[in-house]
């Protein structure tokens, strides 16, 4: 099946077969960027612009770059700094921007829902880069993408996420992904930081280390998201690392080839023990920041492709 | 001496729903009967449903402050539009109604815009920002028939405590917003598996519970007349109820929208049915309009609440809480007419007959020597809700494209005819 979407906004919406779609396209853009010549024209005379509502340096960088790669012209807006402060709503900025005739706009908000917003008022792709604490597919997308090629599969597998979920969009995303391609997915974490409601996706909980990394595949960390505590979720830093932070001890209950994930930024110390992270052998924490320009450069690819069928199919109406 | 004749009498004090007629003197509803009707002006209902116009106790009319998003004039059109006779307004404008001087003015606006009575509240404290109590004798004799700060809750037991005893002394009924103020801070949906799925700050069911709780406490240390704006969970029945039983002098509301939708209907960020406290699961929906068929729940209130294109064209979390139901009020509670679950007598006994009797006023009834306010429907006639036909100035509706059942075909306030369809 093909990838069919208008925009990237979730993966709630998306087929399992879409997801495979989407990786296998990326699979190429691996072997691309790692070419001395890393270009390609799929995005060829296509605009570009990234628009991060919320301070980001790996996953804005990322998009550009996969954008750089492909050929889009690619212009990054410090939303934070801008027009917003001068008091404009969200859909005039949105207004204004369609006026600049953009073909793939990527989006980052610190609340949930308003890339979905967005979306809806604006006649290009959108791809959300995250949007407060509901989704970052591009980074669900990756993480699958490097679990895919560290395991050999994406199904039936036992993975653990570790940390803070209650504030992570990329904690659902994951859900989302790996539920839908048959993963047994775990949830550990101190109580406070991870929503009993998640037993309903057919989740488990566990609240202890130990018992929730016993044989598993995957070990995904999450960052500890101090900025948007609104405090007292765990008593002070070092409890948690105590009691959660991955190092050689807890890990030890996980299966022998199990791999060690962590978004970015990490707290070492805080969620992970530096020596975790840095051991080649467990952490494929810089794989997955390759794998990311290649997730995004596919999705945009795909995306692009799409809306090139839409324009061609309403030629001469304007869309 | 206008005559109703034909009509189907939709009584909530007999609890009785009967063809028949009815006549007015002036003013005043005269007689009724069900036999031949007596000689005069006959206006023939043709069967259609005759009942005491509504009486919505927690309407916002956004004056003084913010007229672009309702008048005390659009408001009054949209009332008698929607078979609502007596507007009972809150005083969460801009600045907040919490001096006589302010009641005065609004009370002046209303009688020359309005086209239904209007009837107003007052806050409980100045600014409604839970530090001082108002002026409430001056404002009693000034005309306020209640007191109460709305959704922000006096977190402060010392000063909701002198307030409450104060009073009571004066024989004020306060109105209270049962909520925790600390767990339900920042929260814009209930807590649940569908708020975790849509990553938006939520709250537990049980912080309604929890000011239930606490609000009830000090009704027992002051014995103050006390009413919830809008019970909407389960949990929070069972005390209710006790406390009913204990003999306090409670009552209790909740919104239409709490009893005809539900937190699913969120979907995906739909603003307009982010109302506060938020929409809840359907167990609780379910369970409300039990309440509401028993008696436990005593009033269902539209919490007309106008909001502007772009305080809710925004994301979820920062858009505006609040719907206009002025209008959908009547069509929206027949749906669970329609549905069986509740009898038309028992609608408007918790539409007109409770929320009168609780402000002390004598509309609501279909007797002898009461107001001739009135409201006649048709509770089969179809429609699809189209927001821009709304004669609110605001258009914020949940319920924009809905199917629904019941048309106002004509509404009187004191005798005179205020609305045809």
């Amino acid at each position: 099946m093909a990838f069919r979407q208008k925009h990237l906004l979730g993966i709630e919406p998306l087929h399992p077969d879409e997801i495979t779609a989407l990786l296998d396209v990326a699979d190429r853009y691996v072997d691309l960027s790692r070419q001395p010549n890393k270009h390609s024209d799929a995005l060829k005379g296509l605009t570009q612009i990234n628009m991060f509502f919320e301070n980001s340096t790996r996953t804005q960088s990322s998009f550009e770059l996969a954008g750089k790669r492909l050929g889009a012209d690619v212009m990054n807006m410090a939303m934070q700094a801008s027009s917003i402060k001068k008091g404009e709503t969200l859909i005039d900025t949105a207004l204004t921007l369609n006026a600049m005739h953009p073909d793939l706009l990527v989006v980052r908000h610190p609340h949930s829902g308003a890339v979905d917003l967005l979306a809806q008022k604006v006649n290009c792709a959108v791809l959300n880069a995250g949007d407060g604490r509901h989704e970052h597919p591009t980074q669900a997308l990756l993480d699958a993408l490097t679990i895919r090629r560290a395991k050999g599969r994406l199904h039936r597998l036992n993975i653990a996420i570790c940390g803070d979920i209650a504030h992570s969009r990329v904690a659902r995303s994951n859900l989302m992904l790996l539920g839908k391609m048959e993963n047994r997915v775990r949830l550990v974490g101190p109580p406070t930081l991870v929503p009993q409601q998640f037993r309903e996706f057919g989740c488990e909980i566990y609240d202890d280390m130990a018992e929730g990394l016993k044989d598993v595949d995957v070990v995904m960390m999450l960052r500890l998201q101090k900025e948007r505590m609104d405090g007292g979720f765990i008593p002070s830093e070092r409890e948690y690392f105590y009691r959660y932070g991955l190092d050689a001890d807890k890990l030890a209950h996980a299966k022998p080839d199990a791999i060690v994930m962590h978004p970015g930024p990490m707290n070492r110390g805080v969620e992970i023990d530096g020596t975790i992270a840095d051991d080649i052998n467990r952490s494929v924490i810089q794989e997955q920041v390759e794998m990311g320009v290649a997730v995004r450069m596919a999705a945009m690819d795909l995306l692009a492709r799409n809306l090139r069928t839409d324009r061609e199919a309403n030629k001469g109406v304007m869309v | 001496m206008t005559i109703f004749t034909n009509a189907r009498l939709i009584d909530p004090e007999a609890q009785s729903d009967e063809i028949g007629w009815l006549r007015l003197d002036g003013d005043v509803i005269a007689e009724r009967g069900t036999g031949t009707p007596p000689e005069g002006t006959q206006i023939d209902c043709g069967g259609k449903c005759l009942a005491p116009g509504i009486v919505d106790l927690g309407v916002k009319v956004s004056e003084p402050g913010e007229r672009h998003k309702e008048s005390f004039a659009s408001a009054g059109r949209a009332a008698a539009a929607g078979g609502v006779t007596t507007m009972i307004t809150r005083p969460d404008t801009q600045s907040a109604i919490d001096t006589p001087e302010v009641l005065e003015f609004v009370q002046r606006r209303a009688a020359t815009d309005a086209a239904v009575k209007v009837k107003h509240m007052s806050a409980l404290t100045k600014g409604r920002d839970g530090r001082e109590m108002v002026e409430i004798g001056f404002l009693l004799d000034a005309g306020a028939v209640a007191f109460t700060d709305c959704d922000h809750v006096v977190s402060d037991t010392k000063v909701l405590q002198r307030a409450l005893t104060y009073a009571k002394s004066c024989g004020a009924l306060v109105i209270g917003h049962p909520q925790d103020p600390g767990l339900s801070k920042g929260a814009a949906a209930t807590s649940g598996k569908f708020a975790a799925l849509r990553g938006l700050p939520s709250v537990s069911p049980m912080a309604e519970r929890m000011g239930l709780d606490r609000d009830l406490a000090l009704i027992e240390m002051t014995g103050v007349s006390y009413h919830f704006d809008q019970i909407t969970t389960a949990r929070a029945l069972p005390a209710l109820e006790r406390a009913k039983q204990n003999g306090f002098d409670v009552t209790a509301g909740v919104s239409i929208h709490h009893l005809t939708l539900n937190e699913l209907d969120l979907g995906n960020y739909r603003t307009f049915f982010k109302v506060k406290p938020p929409l809840r699961s359907e167990d609780d929906r379910l369970a409300m309009v039990d309440a509401v068929a028993s008696g436990l729940i005593d009033v269902i209130s539209s919490m007309h609440t106008p909001q502007d294109e772009e305080s809710k064209r925004l994301p979820f979390e920062e858009a505006a809480s609040g719907a206009v139901a002025l209008e959908t009020l009547l069509p929206a509670a027949l749906r669970l007419y329609h549905a069986g679950q509740l009898s038309l007598p028992q609608l408007f006994r918790a539409m007109a007959l409770n929320p009168a009797k609780r402000l002390g006023l004598d509309s609501g009834r279909l007797a002898e020597g009461a107001p001739a306010d009135l409201v006649l429907f048709d509770p089969d006639a179809p429609l699809i809700l189209d927001r821009f036909t709304l004669r609110s100035k605001s258009k914020n509706t949940p319920f924009d494209g809905a199917r629904m059942q019941g048309k106002v075909l004509g509404t009187w306030v004191d005798g005179q005819q205020v609305f045809e369809s």
